[in-house]
């Protein structure tokens, strides 16, 4: 697929998925994406292996917008991103947004065919500055 | 070149030789994380308890999880050269530490590992150590005086760039990991309690205090 990717880190797979959900029914199928959420151990967190996993699921030629929760997701998401390495490592961007309204944005972007760039700017759109 | 000590005060550490460090990460570099995973392993639950007072109470469990992993490869990482080496544990503590914490060391350890020469003196060693700590302060978009690992990396950094003993860097480390009890947390989980941080230890700068000191012994005050 030619349009961008979106991958959804959250510390609770729940939430992950629960976003990723809203996603597929508001934004539909023409978005690569993907979802990860918890420790990889039962609880609560981000898992860098996880989140490795999920870029290759999403991933697009066009690039990747990573949508996070709390510090340790973009933490955990730049580790990701840096153990990927280039070329791919420059098409990937962890976004500074709120996880749920900012998927539901950046994947909307992405459906018509968005560069990365515009993608990524419509979601920091909702960030207050 | 710097020395092993003859003195092993780890009885648990393995076998210590003397030796240039390039030498320890041939012969020893197994010893080094044995008594680095004992030491984790023996605080777990004190690491933890400063992580339940203030960040999600997890610490001493992923730290020790990662160490274990690392300890489980100990033979393969010490064959390898030491800038591989410390790539090597670097790349494994990210994947198996989790949480914020698993970056952090692992970055750590991988900037070590990117810096340091195969068979590094005393003053290539700190220099590698110092871009090591600017590598985990950008990971974690942090700075010296908010709480964090970087309050005991930086003063021990200055310690060993000013010739200190092992010893004296030891009880550095854990002056500095007091320091942090009146400090008001800027990053990380703690950081959402603002004032409430204050009072209590952050358990990233015990943890590297404890690995500071561990490491410290083994290799001794012969650098």
């Amino acid at each position: 697929m030619s349009n961008v990717g979106i991958v959804i880190v959250s510390h609770s797979p729940l939430v992950a998925e629960g976003t990723a959900d809203m996603v597929r029914q508001m934004v539909g199928d023409e978005v690569p994406l993907a979802w990860c959420g918890g420790n990889g151990h039962g609880g609560l967190g981000t898992n860098v292996e996880a989140i490795m996993g999920a870029i290759d699921k999403a991933w697009s030629e066009a690039g990747v917008a990573i949508l996070v929760d709390l510090g340790g997701a973009e933490t955990n998401s730049e580790m990701a991103v840096e153990m990927i390495g280039e070329p791919r490592a420059q098409k990937i961007i962890v976004c500074n947004a709120p996880i749920v309204e900012g998927a539901v944005m950046a994947a909307t972007e992405a459906s018509g065919g968005a560069s990365l760039r515009e993608v990524v700017a419509t979601a920091h759109e909702l960030s207050p500055s | 070149m710097l020395q092993l000590s003859n003195e092993n005060s780890f009885a648990t550490a393995g076998k210590v030789e003397t030796g240039t460090l390039g030498d320890m990460a041939a012969l020893n570099l197994a010893g080094l994380i044995a008594a680095a995973a004992d030491t984790i392993a023996a605080h777990a639950e004190e690491l933890t308890a400063l992580d339940q007072a203030i960040g999600d109470g997890d610490h001493g469990l992923n730290m020790k999880r990662g160490f274990e992993a690392v300890r489980a490869e100990a033979e393969a990482f010490s064959a390898k050269p030491l800038p591989d080496a410390l790539k090597a544990i670097g790349t494994k503590l990210v994947m198996t530490v989790g949480g914020a914490s698993g970056p952090l060391f692992g970055t750590l350890f991988l900037a070590l590992g990117k810096e340091i020469s195969a068979d590094p003196d005393r003053a290539s060693l700190t220099a590698a150590f110092g871009k090591a700590i600017e590598a985990v302060a950008a990971r974690g978009k942090s700075q010296v005086g908010q709480k964090t690992m970087l309050d005991v990396l930086q003063p021990v950094h200055d310690a060993l760039s000013g010739g200190k003993t092992a010893a004296e860097i030891a009880d550095i480390a854990d002056a500095a990991a007091e320091a942090t009890v009146p400090m008001k947390a800027l990053r990380g989980r703690a950081s959402f309690l603002g004032d409430r941080s204050i009072g209590h230890m952050d358990a990233g700068a015990r943890s590297t205090a404890l690995l500071v000191r561990t490491l410290g012994q083994a290799i001794g005050d012969n650098a």
